[in-house]
């Protein structure tokens, strides 16, 4: 398995996004071990501000050169805010996916959610088993 | 990946880091570090590509020159020797049995190097309508195929040999010593750009691209997968057997009527391709370009004014143009360049507009497959 980051203040889901829980807000993206797999990433659909997400559910689409892979939501929640830099530069998700490269931060509904999310610890040795 | 078979160059691709993926029952690479680097380093100096997983079958004797002559949709006969020609192979039907390159060798010898996923099929066909005296053998396991591409091929293939590549003509080959191991080369590819593919012995493999992978380097060569070699050849508008053609449709439709010579002489599938030809067809094969974001796949359908009227064969972004790009069928109607439709992506209508094909015009945007 190739290098990838794991930062330690990010919480992880298994369907490879992460989630920075600041106040009642969540910022979601994908993990970089994820946009690695994608590979070249050339367009996002974003969810419309007001959508509501549901945990675990489908929200919208990563494209990269060869892939078509769905955005599946780690919390529940109303978005707020979508990136819609990501429209003209959806290249920011394979340079800075923990950065520049987020998707979307969600009002939380359910503090007890978030806390469900995997930890770093546990979230490399989902990717470690799952690779295995 | 268990169950699939692997081409010579399997342990390289594994030293190298490349992702496999599955292709034609092949493991096969499909990126070393990414489709867009590697895309790029073919559209401005050179890619290195594995295409082992093509299959080669050849026919010698006395009878072997008419025998292919009746199985293609353009004349062989007067091929010469160390010359290639593009072509089909046709059924009854006026379908495409699959797309080809014929390589000239000698008066009574040629062979035909076919897609990987047509091997048996092209095989059992082939051995359907030649006569006894023909013999039809199929070397594909036992030769490598390396595709070098891109407007420093010449040059990165001039550092691993001291014979003299760069006059080699377009849709020309030769026998030459690369790497010190003895080679056919041809100026040919898959891509739109300059280059040549180079059919070596599976054991020679490994060390003709270590070679030039090592001496290629200062030029700008790099390892390229079929990721790239997708997006190249769908710039080029080159057919994909599989995507734009298949069993059912005419090569006319596909917009491949300059190799189908019709007029003078009979092959297989020319009395079907003259009918529907006469008969009008009802859809063509068109590029075209996406004018809002979105991205074409494979599968979508193309509408217009609501109406569910084509389908996309083969799309995705270009890299060279920062566009998305695609082939569809569409209604003849719907054909020329400025006409419009739209490609329905996840249930969202996306404009498209009909442009000329091929989308990048290479040094030498000549047609060939890899």
């Amino acid at each position: 398995m190739t290098d990838f980051e794991i930062p330690d203040d990010l919480r992880y889901s298994e369907e490879d996004e992460w989630a920075r829980l600041e106040g009642d807000r969540v910022t979601i993206g994908i993990t970089d071990w994820a946009q690695q797999q994608l590979g070249d990433i050339v367009y996002v659909e974003l969810p419309e501000v007001g959508a509501a997400l549901e945990k675990g559910e489908p929200f919208g689409v990563i494209e990269s050169v060869k892939a078509v892979s769905d955005l599946y939501a780690p919390v529940s929640g109303s978005v707020l805010e979508v990136n819609t830099d990501l429209a003209d530069r959806p290249e920011a998700v394979n340079e800075d996916c923990y950065g520049d490269g987020w998707i979307a931060v969600v009002a939380v509904e359910n503090e007890e959610e978030h806390a469900t999310l995997l930890d770093p610890t546990a979230y490399q040795k989902y990717l470690e088993e799952r690779d295995a | 990946m268990p169950g699939l078979r692997r081409t010579p160059l399997a342990g390289v691709h594994e030293r190298l880091g490349a992702r496999m993926v599955e292709f034609a029952g092949f493991s096969m690479p499909v990126q070393y570090t990414s489709i867009r680097e590697e895309h790029a380093a073919v559209r401005e100096a050179a890619g290195l590509f594995d295409v082992s997983h093509m299959g080669q079958l050849g026919l010698e004797g006395p009878g072997a020159i008419e025998s292919v002559d009746r199985l293609l949709c353009r004349r062989v006969s007067d091929l010469r020797a160390g010359r290639v020609r593009y072509g089909l192979l046709c059924n009854e039907r006026g379908g495409v049995v699959d797309d080809v390159t014929v390589y000239r060798l000698a008066e009574q010898a040629l062979f035909l190097c076919v897609n990987a996923a047509n091997v048996q099929k092209d095989r059992r066909w082939i051995a359907a309508h030649i006569p006894a005296d023909v013999t039809l053998r199929d070397t594909s396991a036992e030769t490598g195929l390396l595709a070098l591409q891109g407007p420093a091929s010449a040059e990165a293939l001039a550092r691993v040999t001291t014979h003299e590549v760069a006059t080699l003509r377009r849709f020309a080959f030769d026998r030459i010593e690369v790497a010190a191991c003895e080679v056919l080369v041809s100026r040919t590819g898959y891509t739109g750009a300059d280059g040549f593919e180079i059919y070596c012995g599976a054991g020679d493999a490994e060390r003709i691209f270590e070679a030039l992978l090592a001496e290629g380097k200062p030029v700008g060569l790099r390892p390229a997968g079929l990721g790239a070699r997708d997006t190249l050849r769908l710039e080029a508008a080159l057919p994909l057997y599989g995507h734009e053609l298949d069993d059912e449709t005419s090569p006319l439709e596909a917009g491949l009527g300059r190799f189908v010579a019709l007029e003078g002489r009979d092959f297989i599938g020319a009395q079907a391709i003259r009918r529907r030809r006469d008969e009008g067809h009802e859809r063509a094969l068109v590029g075209f370009e996406l004018l809002e974001r979105g991205i074409a796949r494979a599968d979508h359908r193309v509408a217009c004014e609501g109406r569910n009227v084509g389908r996309v064969t083969s799309g995705g972004p270009s890299p060279t143009l920062g566009k998305s790009i695609g082939l569809a069928y569409v209604p003849t109607r719907l054909a020329a360049p400025g006409s419009s439709f739209d490609v329905m992506v996840r249930d969202r209508a996306i404009p498209a507009r009909v442009v000329e094909t091929p989308f990048v015009r290479g040094a030498a945007a000549g047609r060939g497959k890899g």
